[in-house]
């Protein structure tokens, strides 16, 4: 397997506040890969460099053996970057259906019929499809949620990049996530999954990430980098 | 389950019957109406052009602008240096004026596309202000006093009155359709999706795949150059130009920004309605004198607190319709029916 994102060096600051703090690591294709880390740690403020919604201040991302460090938004997605939001952004003006249309059309770059049946297709995966119709600004934070995950999908990404989208769950919804993660990693999309449901995560990932302060302090197979001291003294203060 | 997506409803096929009807009736409007409402309804169609395309702009591409008027009086002042001096048809002198407004607001939208949010209007109504007083220094124009329309180009039109009056409201009218089909099928098209996207969420859609900066060029640049076309036609109407007249924030901008925003921004039904309502208000109260600015200002500000969307969003939303389609319907049906 070869790999399919490689980040170097990557810094980022607001002021004095680090999100990204000389930041390496890399993602091979197929794989699954965890991030976590305490509030604040820079998580969310990662994904923005990667599809690039924020601008690094040095370092360099690489995607397909290609620097997109200076690419557009745009361009990373129609490439096949997509991303969930943490806190959802819907097209509220817009219903479902047509939300997940502006990925199919704008990123995957399907026409007509196809657009839509991939659309429909998409929307039938994820359990929304008795929603199609609905308004996006009317759902409730569960729906916009699944909403999230839907329209990241119907972009057709070769990375997915999902940001706490277990949260507020019940035990059987979160199981019923898991399964659907793991069909998508397996058809070949390549995820990395930031997520505070520590189980649903372990569930998932191959590989682990831990962030704090924008810095890299653990990296490796699941259940070692949780054993690990630096880890756990992170998460004691948090949860 | 089978899945069929739909985008007419009953209601949008009828609503667009009884419309078509109404533009054939209005296109045979010269036969039946009288000198003084011709020009009325020419000056209702122009007025609604410049209504739907600044709800393109504002209303969809984000680009909220207070300095249109730099485009309507570009091209009414193209109309009259173009027949004048270079002596060609109003007509094409209109349409020339349109892409040449086109070449002028890509080094605009280069200038302001800097600028977000209020700077960015402040910045359209400087880029407006320093097309008037460019304009007013050309003493071949007329300068700060402006000039007619010489009476041979008049003539160039059509022989007669009556026929010049019936031309010019074809051109409207005419205008008009060209405008509006040209924003509908725009807002049908996938392009039409990426701004709807861009009305909604702007960031969000740029990590969609939406080439934002793009999309919004390509808006201004188009409204630009229509806007020109109708600012040629409203001083074909007039026969007349002045700096003053040409780039009145007031006419052409103050009035419209209410048109749209009574009506609903950003839905297609909305800048109708306005424009109806707008004139119906000035018809009815034009004898008040400055109270009816008064009044238009007082209806603004009631719409806008009782119906942020306007008065179509007030309509829609409580009754879910649509006159032009631009919505998907995912439309489910059980495969197991019988037949
Ligand atoms: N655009 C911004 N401008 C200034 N500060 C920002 C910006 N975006 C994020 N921050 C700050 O950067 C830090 C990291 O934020 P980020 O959202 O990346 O954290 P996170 O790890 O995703 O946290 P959480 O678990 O709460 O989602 C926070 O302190 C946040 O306030
Ligand atoms: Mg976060």
């Amino acid at each position: 397997m070869s790999q399919l994102l490689a980040v170097n060096h990557l810094s980022k600051s607001f002021g004095a506040v680090v999100v990204a703090n000389d930041l390496s690591f890399s993602v091979t294709e197929g794989e699954a890969v965890g991030i976590l880390g305490p509030n604040g740690a820079g998580k969310t403020s990662l994904f923005n460099l990667l599809t690039g919604a924020l601008r690094a201040d040095n370092g360099t991302i690489e995607f397909c053996g290609k620097d997109i460090t200076h690419t557009p938004a745009a361009l990373r997605c129609k490439n096949g970057i997509a991303r969930s939001f943490q806190i959802p952004k819907p097209f509220v003006g817009m219903t479902v259906f047509e939300n997940c249309l502006v990925a199919a059309t704008q990123a995957a770059g399907l026409r007509g019929a196809r657009a839509r049946q991939h659309a429909i297709e998409v929307l039938n995966d994820t359990g929304l499809i008795d929603k199609a119709n609905h308004h996006a600004g009317k759902l409730t934070l569960l729906d916009r949620k699944r909403l999230e995950m839907a329209r990241a999908l119907s972009t057709r990404p070769s990375l997915l990049l999902l940001d706490e989208i277990a949260g507020g769950l019940t035990e059987a919804e979160c199981q019923t996530l898991i399964s659907s993660i793991k069909k998508i990693q397996s058809a070949g999309t390549t995820i990395i999954w930031i997520e505070h449901v520590v189980h649903a995560l372990l569930a998932v990932v191959e590989r682990l990430i831990v962030l704090d302060f924008g810095k890299k302090i653990a990296e490796g197979d699941p259940q070692t980098t949780m054993a690990q001291d630096a880890v756990k003294a992170v998460y004691l203060g948090v949860e | 389950m089978n899945t069929r997506v739909t985008r007419s409803s009953r209601f949008s096929n009828g609503a667009l019957a009884v419309l078509a009807l109404l533009v054939v009736v209005l296109l045979t409007a010269p036969w039946w109406a009288g000198r003084a409402e011709l020009r009325l309804f020419g000056e209702i169609y122009l007025y609604l052009s410049l209504a739907c395309l600044w709800n393109l702009m504002a209303g969809y591409a984000g680009l909220v602008s207070v300095g249109q008027q730099a485009y309507v009086g570009f091209g009414g002042y193209m109309l009259f240096a173009l027949t004048i001096y270079a002596g060609i048809h109003p007509v094409a002198a209109i349409i020339a004026g349109g892409l040449l407004a086109a070449a002028i607001s890509i080094p605009v939208a280069t200038l302001i596309f800097r600028l977000n949010g209020a700077y960015f209007a402040i910045g359209t109504w400087v880029v407006a202000e320093v097309f008037r007083l460019s304009f007013a220094q050309v003493s071949a124009l007329g300068g700060g006093s402006g000039s007619s329309l010489p009476v041979a180009i008049v003539k160039s039109l059509a022989d007669s009155r009556s026929a010049r009056e019936s031309l010019s409201y074809y051109l409207a009218i005419g205008s008009l359709i060209l405008v509006f089909a040209a924003i509908y099928f725009l807002l049908r098209s996938n392009r039409g999706i990426a701004l709807t996207a861009i009305r909604d969420n702007e960031s969000a859609a740029a990590e969609l795949g939406v080439n934002v900066w793009r999309t919004k060029l390509e808006i201004y640049v188009v409204t630009s150059a229509l806007t020109a076309i109708i600012g040629g036609l409203i001083f074909l109407q007039k026969l007349r130009i002045s700096p003053e007249a040409a780039f009145s924030v007031n006419d052409w901008t103050a009035f419209v920004i209410f048109i749209v925003v009574i009506g609903g921004i950003g839905t297609l039904e909305g800048p109708i309605i306005g424009t109806i309502i707008f004139f119906l208000l000035r018809e009815t109260l034009a004898d008040f004198g400055t109270t009816y600015l008064m009044i238009l200002g007082l209806v603004a500000i009631i719409v806008m607190i009782k119906a942020p969307k306007g008065l179509w969003g007030l309509i829609s939303q409580r009754y879910d319709l649509e006159i032009f389609p631009l919505r998907y319907r995912v439309q489910q049906s059980a495969t197991t029916e019988q037949g």
